[in-house]
């Protein structure tokens, strides 16, 4: 199963990237290798199998509701390469 | 010179730990523009370090066990005001304003941190080869590659450019580099040790470890590292034990278990025999060798290259260039084809085929051991599948990681401990690695089999000439 161009496009379109014609080309081929590659998967019979994702098995972890120390504006800004007013600078997003 | 003897110097005063902070960095200046696993060197702040230890007047081993040992850090740990850029162009530049818990813990207990090492980009990889900056060397032959992803790491300890170092693994990243830089790296239970502060990559995965040019010396410092954060709910709050006790009661009488199927038809046969051989010096001490059965390690590449994708999709969704970093234009071409793979899986429409499947096969992973171990009490097997490659090898080969990683991924997606360590080299001499395995939490057996078989190993020297 070979992905098409528009769909390699448009998973780029998803994650924010940006791709080349080049790279469409290169990513077209490598991801429908791996895509291919997991559907050995198939042969596994996961009937009746619940999907798992937290293998420890640990839930609802909570801490104690205390305040504890955080920064001051200052160490956290200490770094920032661009500040103003005490907040971080950026260029503009939206 | 394990951490002890070190340390015996430091009680009878016959180093300052500024003389041997020196030598190190010394060492670091003599031999790493061959082998460039440093990504960032602290050569002032490590110095300033040695200093303040000098002063402490009686020193307390208990309060301080890794007192004046300099230690090398993987740099997708944060480290506060120093450089911490995980080996990727996006945070060429970025300086944490906290530490990561691992290091954090390093620092109480009286580490010396040298510097930062190289890595595949975001620890995509098994290479080292992947990192935005440059290629790290394998100190046994400069030729050819590290493994990854803690390459930098690895080959800092093998080269001896640190005591030790500070590796993290998803699935492979700490015991792959480790066997083909010959030296002993230390996979703890998924939850053992805590990843506040460090560069997300899978985060259902990721375990920061100790690598080693011995067993005592993980021992000692994964005593440090392990153990409850509030920072980390995924972390393990059971106690951590004294792994020093019963380190060398050796393995008469345990049941150990050896994968049939993870001695791969394709693999290199040097491998095969030594690996074989060193089951037999277990199985000499008195141990139960018995044969066990396992899923075919391929699927496991399959459910890893799955959610390690998604999650990396996930977890780099936050490098906008907004907050800190540049922008995502300044991905690399690994972490791309990875951010685009997960995002897919994940995408509507996919999600049951890709995602939901790979994650209901993860369980029966995790029930294909838990059957396993309830025989068993530790199982070993090859590290790698093939020793260290040419420099150059990962050109073109989307799935490298994944099959240099075939026998270490179905372990970590089950979240078990392992250690990878040396067992023989090849007839071009380089280092063959032997996997030792247990169950979750049981770090103690794995560590105590690995003391075992170190006391018991014949290998004349592990020092590279460089």
């Amino acid at each position: 199963m070979k992905l098409t161009k528009e769909e390699v496009k448009h998973i780029a379109k998803l994650a924010e990237l940006d791709l080349t014609d080049k790279e469409i080309d290169k990513y077209q081929q490598e991801l429908s290798e791996i895509l291919e590659y997991v559907k050995i998967l198939d042969e596994v019979d996961t009937k009746n199998v619940k999907p798992i994702s937290q293998v420890t098995g640990f839930s609802n972890i909570v801490r104690a509701d205390e305040v504890g120390k955080s920064f001051t504006n200052k160490e956290a800004l200490k770094n920032a390469k661009r500040t103003k007013d005490g907040y971080f600078e950026v260029e503009q997003v939206i | 010179m394990n951490i002890f003897d070190l340390q015996d110097k430091y009680k009878e005063r016959e180093f300052s730990v500024v003389e041997i902070v020196s030598d190190y960095l010394k060492r670091i200046k003599e031999v790493d523009n061959r082998i460039k696993a440093f990504v960032t060197v602290d050569e002032l702040g490590a110095i300033e370090r040695a200093k303040e230890l000098d002063k402490v007047d009686r020193i307390d081993f208990d309060k301080m066990p890794l007192y004046g040992v300099p230690i090398a850090i993987k740099d997708n740990f944060s480290t506060k005001d120093l450089k911490t850029t995980a080996s990727a162009k996006i945070l060429e530049d970025y300086r944490p304003v906290f530490d990561s818990t691992v290091v954090e813990r390093l620092k109480k207990a009286g580490a010396v941190i040298l510097g930062k090492t190289n890595m595949d980009a975001w620890a995509h990889g098994s290479s080292t080869e992947t990192s935005d900056f440059f290629t790290t060397r394998n100190p046994w032959d400069l030729s050819r590659l590290p493994g990854g992803s803690s390459g930098g790491s690895a080959a800092a300890v093998a080269a001896k450019m640190c005591m030790a170092s500070i590796g993290s693994e998803t699935a492979g990243s700490i015991r792959q580099p480790a066997s083909w830089c010959g030296v002993v790296g230390t996979k703890p239970t998924y939850g053992r040790v805590s990843r506040y502060g460090v560069v997300a990559m899978a985060s259902s995965t990721d375990s920061p470890g100790p690598i080693t040019n011995n067993i005592i010396d993980s021992t000692l410092i994964l005593r440090v590292i392990a153990g409850k954060d509030n920072h980390d709910s995924t972390c393990s709050a059971l106690e951590v034990e004294d792994y020093m006790k019963g380190l060398e009661d050796g393995v008469e009488g345990m049941k150990i278990g050896v994968i049939k199927e993870y001695f791969l038809e394709d693999m290199n046969e040097e491998i095969k025999e030594k690996v074989k051989k060193a089951i037999e010096v277990f199985e000499k001490a008195g141990a139960q060798i018995v044969e066990v059965e396992l899923m075919d390690p391929k699927y496991a590449v399959a459910v890893y290259t799955i959610v390690q994708r998604s999650e990396v999709s996930s977890n780099l969704a936050r490098y906008d260039g907004v907050r800190y970093g540049k922008g995502r234009k300044y991905f690399g071409s690994e972490a791309k084809r990875r951010i685009m793979i997960g995002t897919h899986v994940l995408s509507s429409g996919y999600y049951d085929q890709y995602y939901l499947k790979a994650q209901k096969v993860r369980r029966l992973i995790i029930d294909d051991f838990r059957r396993v171990f309830e025989k068993v009490d530790l199982l070993l097997a090859p590290t790698t599948p093939c020793c260290a490659l040419k420099v150059g090898s990962t050109a073109d080969q989307p799935m490298f990681g994944e099959m240099m990683d075939i026998l270490v991924e179905a372990s970590s997606l089950a979240g078990l401990p392992g250690i990878s360590m040396n067992c023989g080299f090849s007839k071009e001499g380089l280092p063959i690695g032997l996997q030792i395995m247990a169950d979750q939490f049981e770090e103690d057996k794995c560590l105590q089999a690995g003391k075992f078989y170190e006391n018991e190993r014949n290998i004349v020297s592990l020092e590279p000439d460089l």
